[in-house]
């Protein structure tokens, strides 16, 4: 009998790519296929959409807005909690200048977890967005760890909708049904994501966890991205804990800058020849002061993006921790049918080449009889048939695991890439154009935060935005 | 590094003609001195000259804290309704700042410095004889020096005196002008009080965000070192936030060297300041009681007249005097300040060369 040895789980360039179906649109009389789609494949083996046909070009999604709400929870106790409300339209019906209204409903943030859990288990091979912090993270003194707080609320609303956002416009996640409830039906969504059954296909992290230390020959690959999953994370946890003291250092300095404001116009009440200078020092002082509020803003929501990244940095862990499950199971599954087969050959030679029990007892106790060592090689046989038909499907499994997977990474990397220059690049632009708004005569240090530096720029017409304040040409105090 | 005197004209903008000086002076050079009983610093004073007075055109002497507090006490008795000069403190509160560190030996000496300046530039004091025996004087002519003089007793009984009569409340003849001054001088010094704990508190602030800053730059070097594609960026990044903290240590030099040590310097002077008032408030008190004596003995009137006369001109000289000297020092008091928050925001505005921002530009995009 030929030994069946685990496939190594790298892919074989020579295999044909698949067509990719051009999946039929969707639109809002999806109700009307469902029927059609009983016994058609299960949602982890939809061909991907292409870019033209994701949700997200077809269907107008926001998080509008946020609602304190109080309610009974599964426990019966009273509690408090938000509800943010979830606007869709299709976006055909907004030509030739017609709007029609929006559709809504409200949910909350434990629905969209269940949402994502729910992706999360049924797409392993995806790398599924993450949802913004459950809890406030990083936080600088001025900002309240609490998730009541306004500003927490609304920048979870902001992330709830990019979540969305992205679902819709990954192509396969956008085709989802249970994706498509969540955004357009009220009630009854929580039932039928829980007739799913998904929860059952979940993989223990007890099991993950045995995987990832005993599995013998992963795609390198995946171990690579692992290792860089890792440090992603544990770099950018880094970065957001340091800029969080620096924009702490920062709020200091400018609002100690506005305690000069009070103080010069006091004293500019005493002075005859000095008093215009210092009276027009003290407003700049407080003006100065006051725009630090508007740069640290902006500096959130940088945070915020290196923050997606962050938690991105999990949902990678989790494909790479997918594929050693997988191919960890192959490995214990090809090992099993190697016994087993051995055992076969043992007792069909009658020749003992490994220890065993067995064979110690029938030295023991004597030898079985040849009816019973038929039955047994009988048994073996339809065993090792199975195990061989099972490893053939777990190989199969695991190769289009694999590739599906790596395509969704690099589709992931892209967008990485993408994204995290982008949020450098404009994190340098706002500076700049934050930079307009102090005037270039502050009279004491104003102090620079990380890119105002590049306001030369300015002057280089990069970022033409005028706010308002006018840049005076102010002679310092003393001038007479 | 020993400043020469000529490199001083172009330091110290002190707007009485500055041409027309003839007594340069420098202080540099500490010591220290090791005694059996005590350790203490010397300096050097050198001194050029063209005045006739000075029998040598050029003087080299040393000098410690002791020796400046002395001509400071001298010129306060001979002057005493004339703002002298401050002398930094003989401790340091604020800080657990070593009494022979080099920051603090280095403050002390550009203090100093300015102190021995601002007497050679005031028009009364700079002819006082005191001060051409500090420095002229080798150490024991100084020492002997002295020794004469009116003794501790009599100094006390001034303080003394000087004591009594600020208890007593404002002197119920004070011309306008001083009360006008006086009001000034209140609000004056409670306001630069309150600037130089703000300037202190900034410069605190500044080297927190510095301290940090340090620390952030170099993440993003780290993260480039796993990525590819924004690995460039990350660096361009890393390389601004070094730039920005270079830039704040400028302005924190700034901050040390020019606006914290003039505010502490205004800070002394509204004691000062406060002080030369009450002087003045005394003499004329002498003046007073004499006159409220005078109308209540009608005889011997010939007798008090005539030091009720020498008192009066007392009293005119002293607040003539204080006035001369109290417009003086507004205008020095404004032209510091507006060089020093010149300086200060000079030091701000420029951040970067043009080259560099261009490649930085490259870099991000």
């Amino acid at each position: 009998m030929e030994s069946a040895e685990p496939e190594p789980s790298g892919s074989r360039p020579e295999e044909e790519e698949e067509e990719e179906e051009e999946e039929d649109e969707e639109d809002e009389e999806e109700e009307e296929d469902e029927e059609e789609e009983d016994g058609a494949l299960p949602p982890s083996e939809q061909p991907p959409a292409a870019m033209e046909d994701c949700l997200a070009k077809k269907m107008e999604i926001t998080v509008s807005e946020a609602e304190k709400r109080t309610g009974r929870n599964a426990m019966n106790i009273q509690e408090t909690y938000t509800a943010y409300l979830i606007e869709t339209r299709a976006v055909e019906s907004q030509s030739e200048g017609q709007c029609a209204p929006m559709d809504s409903l409200w949910r909350r943030y434990s629905e969209f977890e269940l949402l994502r859990n729910y992706l999360s288990v049924t797409y392993p091979h995806i790398v599924v967005p993450p949802l913004p912090e459950k809890r406030a993270d990083f936080v600088w003194h001025k900002l309240s760890a609490d998730n009541m707080d306004p500003d927490f609320v609304e920048r979870r609303r902001i992330g709830l909708e990019n979540f969305l956002l992205r679902v819709a416009s990954h192509p396969v996640l956008c085709q989802d049904k249970i994706f498509y409830s969540f955004l357009t039906q009220e009630g009854g969504w929580k039932e039928m994501v829980n007739e799913t059954g998904f929860q059952l296909k979940a993989d223990s992290r007890l099991k993950a966890l045995n995987a990832t230390f005993r599995v013998k020959n992963p795609d390198k690959r995946f171990t690579e991205l692992k290792h860089y999953s890792d440090e992603l994370q544990s770099v950018i946890s880094h970065l957001l804990r340091v800029r969080a003291r620096v924009a702490d250092r920062l709020y200091g300095v400018y609002k100690v800058h506005g305690n000069y404001g009070r103080v010069f116009s006091e004293w500019s009440a005493i002075e005859k020849e000095m008093g215009d200078g210092l009276q027009s020092a003290g407003h700049h002082m407080d003006v100065y002061a006051a725009s630090i509020d508007d740069i640290l803003e902006e500096e959130e929501h940088y945070a915020d993006q290196l923050k997606e990244y962050l938690f991105y940095a999990e949902a990678l862990r989790a494909v790479c921790r997918k594929h050693e499950l997988m191919q960890y199971d192959l490995e214990m599954a090809a090992q099993d049918l190697t016994s087993k087969k051995q055992q076969c050959e043992e007792l069909a030679t009658g020749t003992v080449r490994t220890f065993s029990l067995k064979g110690m007892t029938s030295k023991l106790f004597g030898q079985e009889t040849p009816e019973q060592r038929e039955a047994k090689i009988k048994v073996l046989e339809e065993q090792i048939q199975e195990g061989e038909e099972q490893l053939k499907s777990k190989n199969l499994e695991g190769r289009d695991f694999v590739k599906s997977a790596w395509a969704d990474i690099e589709r992931f990397k892209e967008q990485k890439n993408h994204d995290l220059k982008e949020a450098l690049i404009s994190y340098a632009v706002m500076q700049i154009s934050m930079c307009k708004k102090i005037p270039s005569r502050v009279l004491v240090s104003p102090a620079c935060s990380p890119l105002m530096a590049l306001r030369i720029l300015d002057s280089q017409g990069a970022a033409g935005k005028s706010h308002g304040l006018p840049v005076q040409h102010q002679d310092p105090p003393g001038a007479t | 590094m020993p400043i020469s005197p000529s490199s001083m004209i172009n330091q110290y903008k002190f707007e009485d003609e500055p041409e027309l000086r003839d007594l340069f002076i420098t202080v540099d050079d500490p010591e220290s001195h090791i005694t059996a009983i005590e350790t203490f610093i010397t300096y050097r004073v050198v001194t050029k000259t063209s005045r006739g007075e000075f029998d040598s055109s050029e003087y080299e002497v040393r000098r410690r804290y002791q020796d400046f507090l002395w001509l400071k006490n001298k010129l306060e008795e001979a002057h005493p309704t004339l703002i002298i000069p401050p002398l930094p403190e003989k401790f340091i509160m604020r800080g657990m700042v070593e009494r022979f560190s080099d920051e603090f030996i280095e403050t002390r000496r550009k203090a100093l410095h300015k102190f021995l300046n601002r007497i050679a530039d005031h028009p009364t004091l700079t002819f006082n004889e005191d001060f051409k025996i500090f420095l002229t004087a080798q150490a024991w002519e100084l020492s002997s020096h002295k020794k004469q003089g009116p003794g501790l007793l009599s100094r006390m009984g001034q303080t003394v005196r000087a004591v009594a009569s600020s208890v007593r409340g404002a002197v119920k003849n004070r011309p306008g002008m001083f009360t006008e001054m006086n009001d000034y001088m209140e609000t004056f010094s409670q306001k630069i009080n309150l600037l130089d704990k703000i300037a202190h508190r900034i410069y605190k602030e500044e080297r927190d965000y510095f301290n940090e800053m340090k620390e952030y730059g170099p993440i993003h070097t780290l993260w480039s070192a796993s990525e590819e594609d924004i690995a460039d960026s990350l660096k361009g990044i890393a390389s601004c936030i070094d730039r920005c903290c270079k830039a704040t240590e400028k302005r924190m030099a700034g901050l040390s060297e020019n606006l914290l040590p003039i505010l502490h310097e205004y800070v002394l002077y509204s004691e000062i300041l406060m002080g030369v008032l009450k002087r003045r408030d005394q003499i004329q008190a002498e003046l007073d009681s004499k006159v409220d004596a005078l109308a209540n003995k009608k005889t011997e009137k010939d007798l008090f007249s005539e030091e009720i006369g020498k008192l009066e001109d007392k009293v005119e000289r002293a607040n003539n005097a204080l006035k001369a000297d109290w417009d003086r020092w507004k205008q020095n008091m404004q032209c510091d300040m507006r060089s020093t928050f010149t300086n200060v925001a000079e030091n701000n505005l420029r951040f970067y060369e043009e080259n560099d921002v261009a490649e930085l530009v490259q870099i991000l995009k």
